[in-house]
């Protein structure tokens, strides 16, 4: 056995070889160099020299006093909330219909397909989509609210911080809450049926089994849901950059956003924007940690586990034996 | 009696809510598709409508008389997506091989490793990965936007998940008794059987990179090079700011093909999001 394992353990790191390469070059060596960049002097178009600041920390400081990027991380967990509860809720009261055995819902599939579909199409068509829908003075939304009634002359609803934030969330919601419910319908599927008749045998109703039984059996699902789109939430870009550009009044600057201008517009301040990155990175690698602690590999666990146990129970076998022998000499 | 009423109430509550969603999915791609075959002054007089018109033709001249080119747009697309595809899901497939089949020394932290990095964004690499790129003068080359693929943690952690059931050792060892090189064997055995795996995954990574925004916008500045989503982006500029029918039918050429795509794959893709979620 011993042999066999050097002689192919080779081809191990032989096969893992190119994503490492392409691991170093383009994202470890990216993330250093960005890091670096943070505490230097680098800024305007096309600039590549750069030296380390007298204080090296300065970028950080001033990025974390800037109003402007206090206000990008405040929007962007602001939008998000506003996005991510109302998904969830949506997600599941679906999920919980679609796996009802009781409703036996029919045309499922063709739900899940039109639920899904936002989600599969270009964000920046999207964006663009809605600012078109939104628009001053004439837009479907203006068209809708002018033929029920409700408004004699056409809104402008762009120049209102609180709509261009809702339609923001919105559209985060729109695009997102099929795939979630995709995700927990496949999480409820997993369960064993047997809890479920266990359940209706004991008398719970539909309320009941869903709140103790459905909800806690998927809570590690539930739980990668909320990682990840905290995540996918906290890097959100195309829809606040495309939609209103940021505006009305950095009313949807989100700090990819605020990223962005740091480093390719204005003065082009890639020290500023690499120090924000860095921040960014930092809540990310701390909510990845706690993914990465959910995410090990459970079945192994499982049988690491097992394995112990019956090593004990064999010593205790093992002992009980030499007692009864020692008893009986 | 009663258990059955209020049944077929929760039915119908069901079932309306169920098709009011369907309708919000379908509304705005709708709109959209229909206002792009009217004339701007029809729309500016009723933006919604149920019936098209015909002045598709008009608009897509006003549309690519400008500095919109969707056939260009396409083409550079479909290059990066497919190659960073390709790159993608062989490479992945390989160190996953490398994973599951091989015994080695950091088999195990390496493993932790790609989990460790797997939910590291594009977007905070971005300043230094700028950087590095300018620096050797291959900003415009759509190489940088298809090589990065090569590395995709999380699709090695799919694959490796898929592999470990669905790949038996004893496959392996009959065809290395056969004298079949170790290269060969991962390409002859390991990727047919990878096959529904590697359809999946495939599809989602072409999706991600067909919409990617972020990374093209920030690398590629000369115009011949530029991908579909900031051709879209285009549209957000002030030359079309009176264009509403162009602005509608560049929006729809830009859909169109994904939203074919989708319908022809839907099924492949709703299980692959199914499938992932259980395996992740």
């Amino acid at each position: 056995m011993g042999k066999k394992k050097n002689r192919y353990a080779k081809y191990g790191y032989l096969f893992c070889l190119p994503f490492t390469i392409a691991f170093i070059l383009f994202m470890l060596y990216p993330i250093l160099y960005t890091l670096i960049i943070g505490f230097t002097d680098l800024k305007g178009l096309g600039m590549t020299n750069f030296k380390i600041l007298e204080d090296p920390f300065a970028n950080f400081k001033t990025i974390l006093t800037n109003p402007s990027f206090i206000k990008a991380l405040k929007n962007t967990v602001g939008i998000w909330i506003a996005n991510f509860i109302p998904q969830i809720c949506l997600a599941l009261l679906l999920a919980a219909w679609f796996t009802d055995k009781r409703s036996k819902i029919k045309g499922q599939g063709f739900f899940k397909v039109l639920f899904y579909m936002p989600n599969i199409i270009t964000a920046a068509t999207i964006a663009i989509l809605f600012k078109a829908m939104f628009d001053y003075p004439m837009s479907p939304a203006n068209d809708l609210v002018m033929s029920l009634g409700l408004s004699d002359t056409p809104i402008q609803f762009l120049i209102n911080k609180t709509v261009t934030r809702a339609i923001v969330a919105f559209i985060q919601f729109w695009m997102w809450y099929g795939y979630t419910m995709i995700v927990v319908i496949s999480g409820i599927l997993g369960i064993s049926p047997e809890i479920f008749e266990a359940a209706e045998v004991d008398g719970a109703n539909r309320v009941q089994t869903f709140f103790l039984v459905t909800i806690p059996n998927i809570r590690t699902i539930l739980l990668f849901t909320l990682v990840t789109s905290l995540i996918g939430g906290l890097n959100m870009f195309d829809i606040p950059k495309l939609f209103m550009l940021g505006g009305p009044d950095n009313a949807t600057l989100t700090t990819s956003v605020f990223i962005y201008n740091q480093a390719f517009s204005g003065s082009y301040m890639y020290n500023r924007a690499a120090a924000a990155s860095m921040i960014m990175f930092t809540i990310i690698c701390i909510l990845s940690a706690i993914m990465f602690f959910l995410m090990r590999d459970k079945d192994e666990e499982k049988l690491r586990k097992q394995i112990r146990e019956q090593e004990k129970a064999y010593r205790r076998e093992q002992n009980a034996l030499k007692k009864a022998g020692k008893e009986g000499a | 009696m009663l258990k059955n009423r209020s049944n077929t109430i929760i039915k119908i509550v069901i079932y309306t809510v169920c098709i009011l969603l369907a309708i919000l999915s379908i509304a705005p791609f709708y709109i959209m598709i229909v206002n792009s075959t009217r004339s701007t002054v029809e729309i500016q007089a009723h933006a919604i409508s149920l019936l098209p018109s015909r002045y598709a033709l008009k608009n897509l001249a006003i549309l690519t008389g400008k500095s919109f080119d969707p056939m260009k747009g396409f083409m550079n697309s479909l290059f990066i997506s497919c190659g960073a595809t390709l790159c993608a899901v062989y490479f992945s497939t390989m160190t996953a091989y490398g994973l599951v089949v091989y015994d080695w020394k950091f088999r195990k932290p390496y493993f932790s490793f790609i989990m460790a990095v797997m939910m590291i964004p594009a977007q905070v690499t971005m300043i230094g990965f700028y950087q590095m790129v300018y620096k050797i003068h291959m900003t415009n080359n759509m190489w940088m936007l298809i090589l990065p693929a090569i590395a995709s943690p999380s699709m090695v952690f799919f694959m490796r998940q898929y592999m470990y059931p669905a790949l038996s050792m004893e496959i392996i060892q009959s065809a290395r008794i056969d004298g079949a090189k170790e290269f060969a064997i991962f390409n002859m055995i390991a990727l047919p059987i990878m096959k529904p795996a590697i359809a999946t995954q495939a599809i989602f990574s072409f999706v991600s990179s067909w919409n990617n925004l972020f990374t093209p916008l920030i690398l590629l500045t000369n115009q011949e090079k530029y991908t579909m989503p900031i051709m879209v982006s285009l549209l957000r500029g002030d030359i079309y700011k009176t264009e509403y029918g162009s602005v509608y039918l560049g929006l729809t050429l830009t859909v169109l093909p994904l939203i074919i795509v989708y319908l022809v794959l839907s099924k492949y893709i709703i299980a692959g999001v199914a499938l992932g979620s259980v395996k992740g």
